[in-house]
């Protein structure tokens, strides 16, 4: 049973100075993107141009999937498509079995998590290592990421040096980053230099090369793919740019988004298998030829993963990126998860002010607000709320859509909070003030006030 | 120009202080406008709660108010945003059209004409300001901070002629205060959470009045005021342009 994001943020709250803490590490990023955006004076044109070349590409995807699989296959790349995560997942077991791989390194990848991947080719025996440091550092401890970009962003450095000694024993109680980064880079360089096969993540795919683009900070894409003979990316049919030229506009602004650097450390691009090895690209629909046919929601695929909207979001930083429990959390997660089962997420829209920073930050301007309200109602309508809600919605339209129910009601509420002991009112079942005085009723209301001195 | 005073449910019911304070100042800037009776709501907390076929009879009844005037002048920027963007979910009438092209937040519309004519106001006070999310990043009342454009004026273009205010940037300026509407019930911890974050950035730089051109917002933070008994006032906009803050 999945936990509500209601439940859990209330757990991860109860523990105030780690909240803090996350908030500030998050705020921290935020500002960072600020600086960096802020480097750029066509920022803003930079992202309505970013936002037009992945319309164009989603209203035309069927023609650039056509044209990116004839270059990759001339380029020597085995192509795959994989409907859904269950086949993606067969077809990923299957080249790996067809070539005996008992270990894979693996770089950054939501989409294998999307997928489930690791479980599934651990449960045949393959042995999957995680390369990237947070997803290592996560991997290790057996959580799901937290966040996109930081997987093990809601770890303190305490913890992570407790882990590693726990299973690398390494020093107890020494907590230097560059220490325990080192630590991580012995224990991975093994497993680099072991492994049968490496699978990474796209960032984008250009239909005109029939390349793919995978951005890191680590490297670890490129070590893994460089040593194994055998290299898999994996990435949904979204991913997909028309041309070259146009990564100069999204590689501009996925790291200053993500992480307020100017570019990611590696920008790598495999085109063709290197000698005597083996290159496969598993594309993956997964429901995105669903969404990519809804009205309100298909810019949603605009997304290129950079995190923003989660560093920006006043609630994803105050309640951790466990609790939205969805494979992507924060804003963007949200208008994601309920395509997936919309029953299943039908809380994670209404965990939002509906404030529209994630709107504003986001480089590719997906209307993230203005979609959390949309999936509101679709929600609202489909009866997976608690029928009280409805109950206390139809009572509270009756009140609002009737003006001589609405003064009548709302003078009996001011002359019940004037006459009633607080207490009344401030008790378990009035949420509102559980931690809030109750409003003061005025006399009168103000249309009571203005009818009287109109007189 | 036939122009209208709209009032929000919670301003009526629990702050008619600040619609005295919109008629008061709209008197004063010899505006002739009419308080239309019988208003109840914007239909805005059925909708964000997932209901907005709940609110179709209070989006008629709103419509059937204002269709007759050029303009509508509405005490909150959220309610504004509301019928401007979210009145697309009944038949779009002339009527419909209307109302929902004419609407804006008061702030704004006497930001944008009437500024010089208003005041001066003594207000010799250490004061910060909070423009509601739906003003600042559904109306542009002002610029965002994740924006890279020039600055617009926003609420603080309103302190043009207010004397002897010392206005004090908080540290998170745009960061919303956490109401959200039914989220500060639904979502009661976190709500709180942002909230308390707002004011102890308040309280840490010794602001004596948090200004807003939402009430909604306000409602929520002085809410947590009260039950912590901080040391902070709330008013809104119209009150200090008025002089009216008690």
């Amino acid at each position: 049973m999945r936990g509500s994001i209601k439940d859990n943020s209330e757990v991860f709250l109860k523990n105030e100075e780690r909240t803090n803490w996350h908030d500030k590490a998050l705020w921290f990023v935020r500002e960072k993107r600020d600086l960096a955006a802020k480097s750029i004076p066509e920022w803003e044109q930079l992202r309505e141009k970013a936002s037009a070349v992945k319309m164009h590409t989603l209203s035309n995807l069927d023609q650039y999937l056509i044209e990116f699989e004839e270059n990759a296959l001339k380029n020597g790349v085995k192509v795959h498509w994989a409907k859904d995560g269950e086949e993606h997942n067969r077809i990923i077991e299957e080249i790996l079995q067809s070539h005996q791989v008992k270990k894979v390194v693996k770089s950054k990848s939501m989409l294998t998590e999307e997928c489930h991947l690791n479980p599934h080719l651990e449960s045949k025996g393959i042995e999957v290592i995680d390369t990237d440091l947070g997803e290592r550092i996560i991997q290790l401890k057996k959580e799901p990421p937290s966040h996109i970009v930081m997987p093990a962003i809601h770890l303190k450095k305490e913890e992570v040096s407790e882990l590693f000694h726990e299973k690398w024993n390494t020093e107890k109680g020494n907590n230097d980053p560059v220490y325990l980064t080192y630590q991580a880079r012995l224990s991975l360089r093994k497993d680099f230099l072991t492994a049968d096969a490496a699978i990474t993540g796209v960032n984008f795919a250009v239909a005109e090369t029939g390349e793919v683009v995978v951005c890191t900070n680590e490297g670890n894409a490129d070590v893994g793919t460089h040593i194994a003979p055998l290299q898999i990316h994996s990435m949904g049919i979204e991913k997909l740019i028309p041309q070259r030229e146009h990564l100069g506009i999204f590689t501009r602004m996925l790291a200053r988004s993500a992480t307020g650097q100017p570019v990611t450390v590696y920008t790598s691009h495999f085109r063709k298998p290197k000698k005597e090895g083996e290159m496969h690209i598993v594309l993956v629909d997964n429901k995105r030829s669903e969404r990519l046919s809804k009205e309100k929601y298909w810019t949603s695929l605009k997304c290129i993963r950079c995190g923003a909207c989660m560093n920006t979001c006043p609630i994803y930083r105050r309640s951790g990126g466990h609790s939205y429990e969805a494979t992507i959390p924060g804003p963007i997660g949200s208008i994601l998860a309920p395509n997936l089962d919309t029953e299943k997420y039908s809380d994670l829209p209404f965990a939002s002010t509906l404030c529209g920073s994630c709107s504003d930050v986001c480089p590719v301007k997906i209307n993230i607000h203005e979609q959390l309200f949309f999936w509101r109602q679709d929600i609202g309508r489909s009866n997976v709320l608690p029928k009280s809600k409805k109950i206390s919605m139809k009572i509270m339209a009756g009140v609002l859509g009737n003006p001589a129910v609405y003064k009548m009601f709302g003078k009996m509420m001011r002359i019940s909070l004037k006459l009633l002991p607080s207490s009344i009112f401030e008790n378990k079942l009035n949420t509102w003030a559980k931690n809030r005085k109750m409003m003061e009723a005025p006399k009168e209301s103000f249309q009571e006030w203005y009818q009287k001195r109109k007189k | 120009m036939k122009i209208a005073l709209s009032i929000p449910c919670f301003i009526d019911q629990f702050y008619p202080q600040v619609g005295v304070a919109a008629v008061e100042l709209l008197e004063k800037l010899n505006i002739d406008f009419e308080v239309p009776k019988n208003q109840t709501c914007c239909g805005q907390p059925m909708a964000n709660s997932g209901y907005e076929n709940e609110a179709i009879k209070t989006y008629h009844h709103f419509v059937n108010l204002f269709k007759d005037y050029d303009k509508t002048v509405m005490i909150s920027g959220s309610c504004t945003h509301h019928v401007q963007h979210n009145y697309t979910h009944i038949e779009q009438t002339n009527e419909v059209k209307n109302v929902r092209n004419n609407i804006e937040d008061i702030s704004q519309f006497l930001l944008n004409h009437y500024i010089d004519e208003i005041g001066p106001v003594h207000f010799p006070h250490r004061i910060a300001l909070h423009t509601g999310c739906h003003s600042l990043r559904g109306q542009r009342f002002g610029t965002s901070s994740e924006l890279v454009t020039e600055k617009k004026t926003g609420l603080e273009g309103m302190l043009k002629h207010v004397t002897g205010v010392e206005l004090v940037p908080l540290s998170r300026p745009n960061e919303c205060c956490g109401f959200g509407g039914t989220f500060s019930v639904v979502h009661e911890a976190i709500s709180i959470k942002m909230g308390r974050d707002k004011l102890n950035d308040v309280q840490d730089k010794e602001i004596e009045y948090l200004i807003s051109n939402d009430m909604s917002c306000l409602m929520h933070l002085e809410g947590i005021i009260k039950k912590e008994h901080r040391n902070i006032k709330v008013a809104h906009i119209l009150e200090l342009l008025n002089g009216s803050i008690k």
